[in-house]
């Protein structure tokens, strides 16, 4: 039988899949009929490694899932971990944890906007962004040592305090920043291209984006007013004021305009954790849990026990089960944490935004041209170290 | 939000007449363990009555010294109510669950992935493939007794070129500490539960 259709293979080595995703296309001519997408190519094993380590040493891990928001990951583990200790972090701590989640966000947002601009033709806002998302970054480093690896939001509180000056040079940054995004945002918007590139294209109805598990921008964007910073608030962030920008058409245009308008807000929360930051302590007062300071180390007996335990076993945590979601920069991030009462977690599920995204990949892009497929895809923010694990 | 889950269980025992149901509210969370001949009841029930429209995930848990060995677990979200509702249900690893795909559309590859990592097997699901794990792979990975490490190793060989699998061979045997023994540390620890926290 004469077949009408043909198959094509898009990646797993295309600079438009945002990593190693490989798609087979069901293709009428310029018309994708249907959508296989194969991932797993970039699976590491992270839930399975995390039940062979120590709660502190399976923190890093999250850093390396969705290795372009570190932060928000290792706060989602952190906050599960504390759920399940059921310890409270000091209001210092969660203010700079918010602090940092928020600029993770913009760096976040700053990374996918640009890129999907550069799917559907535009070089220019990729290297303005780039520009800013290495300040950003440069910041990480400072309070952390890390530019993206940070291992920075620990089970208890933030590592270590930020260091002198990094409040003022975020505040300077973070003032100017408004402009820059305006500025970018110019070369985007109103961009006849870039427009009919994007309106209209992989619409999602409210509806279908519940049905299919889509959360964060994906779910604002088809009209869904849903925000787990505010519905299900952690941390600091019923502290501070923001509002939740959504969009109503549910296109690929709509969810750029979400991601920008996102982060309008973040720098609205970040100027808000700079001003209502007080001082005291970053970490639980409580060395069961907190290493001891590093100088105790040097004249008390009982810090370097502490220490040497803390370093070695670990600490051990109630048996219980947690799941415990963060909003975020892609959407809903989950940790479904199992203890068993011992010092390394018994299962540590692992929810990603990007993985419930990339599912959908039939339904967005079903009837439509080849070409759309990298804005659909562009637009849906993925990165194969979430989708995988 | 203190009675929800007296509300649920007025929903399940009086209008639907169910009655085999836990319901457990722990750390804030609420869960319900159901019998698995229950599930596709239950979990339609929660979408199409009480409004659980998302699913957010489903996953698994190995307990291997438990008759009904695997946990499956699924995590549902109302937004309306702003709730998370856990359902759980027990099997051993010769029964197969019945699929969500026609409840939730969103449970196709979890379920896959569930399957995948445990080889728990679904019903009537519309494609169970592997979605994770290497084309040729041939394990479960995520079950207690796959090894860490894992079991082959790929490489590309020079002489033969092509990629080859070898049984891992690691120069250092891994080492494990089990501080769990150490009966100095903690004297009322009582390794009977064999690591399972529900036992």
């Amino acid at each position: 039988m004469h077949k009408e259709t043909f198959q094509l293979n898009f990646g797993p080595q295309h600079p438009a899949a945002h990593g190693v995703l490989r798609l087979i296309l069901e293709m009428n001519g310029e018309i994708v009929e249907r959508i296989d997408p194969h991932i797993g190519l970039l699976h590491r094993g992270t839930e399975k490694l995390i039940e062979d380590k120590t709660y502190l040493q399976a923190l890093p891990y999250f850093d390396r899932l969705d290795y372009v928001s570190p932060m928000c990951q290792e706060h989602a583990f952190a906050l599960a971990v504390e759920k399940l200790l059921g310890i409270e972090v000091p209001i210092r701590a969660q203010f700079i944890r918010v602090l940092f989640a928020e600029l993770t966000r913009i760096m976040n947002h700053l990374l996918n906007v640009t890129t999907f601009a550069m799917d559907v033709g535009a070089l220019t806002p990729f290297l303005w962004g780039f520009e800013y998302r290495e300040i950003i970054l440069g910041f990480c480093e400072r309070v952390s040592g890390a530019r993206l690896h940070s291992a920075y939001f620990r089970p208890g509180g933030v590592h270590q305090d930020m260091p002198e000056g990094l409040l003022d040079d975020i505040l300077d940054f973070i003032k100017g920043f408004t402009f820059k995004i305006d500025e970018m945002d110019g070369l985007v918007r109103e961009n006849r291209i870039f427009k009919q590139r994007t309106v209209d294209i992989g619409i999602v109805s409210s509806e279908e984006a519940i049905e299919w598990g889509f959360t964060g921008p994906m779910l604002r964007a088809s009209g869904v007013a849903w925000d787990l910073r505010k519905s299900q608030p952690y941390d600091a962030y019923d502290k501070v004021e923001f509002d939740i920008p959504v969009a109503n058409t549910g296109d690929c245009y709509a969810r750029y305009l979400v991601r920008v308008a996102e982060m309008y807000e973040s720098i609205k929360i970040i100027k808000q954790c700079l001003s209502l930051m007080p001082k005291g302590a970053v970490m639980v007062d409580n060395h069961k849990i907190a290493p001891p300071k590093r100088q105790d180390l040097q004249t008390s007996m009982e810090a370097m026990i502490h220490h040497f335990k803390l370093y070695t076993e670990g600490y051990r945590v109630p048996a219980g089960e947690t799941y415990t979601a963060v909003e975020a920069p892609k959407g809903e991030f989950g940790v479904y944490l199992v203890s068993d009462g011992t010092n390394k977690p018994y299962r540590c599920k692992i929810r990603s935004a990007g993985f419930a995204f990339l599912q959908a990949m039939d339904m967005c892009s079903k009837g439509h041209m080849l070409s759309d497929i990298s804005a659909i895809l562009g637009s849906m923010d993925i990165v194969l170290g979430e989708v995988d694990r | 939000m203190q009675d929800f889950l007296s509300d649920l269980k007025s929903h399940f025992e009086d209008k639907l007449d169910i009655h085999d149901i836990q319901f457990i509210k722990a750390l804030g969370e609420y869960t319900l363990i159901v019998p698995l001949e229950r599930l596709i009841d239950v979990m339609g029930s929660l979408k199409h009555s009480v409004k659980f429209l998302q699913l957010t995930d489903i996953t698994a848990v190995d307990y291997p010294n438990r008759s009904k060995r695997f946990e499956v677990v699924y995590h549902v979200l109302n937004m309306h109510r702003n709730v998370r509702v856990r359902v759980k249900i027990s099997v051993a690893d010769t029964i197969s669950v019945p699929s969500m795909c026609r409840i939730y559309k969103a449970a196709n590859w979890y379920e896959r992935e569930v399957f995948d990592m445990f080889g728990i097997v679904f019903d009537q699901h519309p494609n169970l493939e592997r979605i994770l794990t290497d084309y040729t792979f041939d394990a479960y990975p995520m079950r207690k007794d796959f090894p860490t490490e894992g079991r082959f190793e790929v490489h590309y060989d020079e002489d033969k070129r092509c990629i080859v699998y070898d049984p891992v061979n690691l120069p250092q045997a891994r080492r494990h500490f089990d501080f769990m023994q150490n009966k100095w540390y903690d004297p009322t620890y009582e390794s009977s539960t064999d690591g399972d926290p529900h036992a």
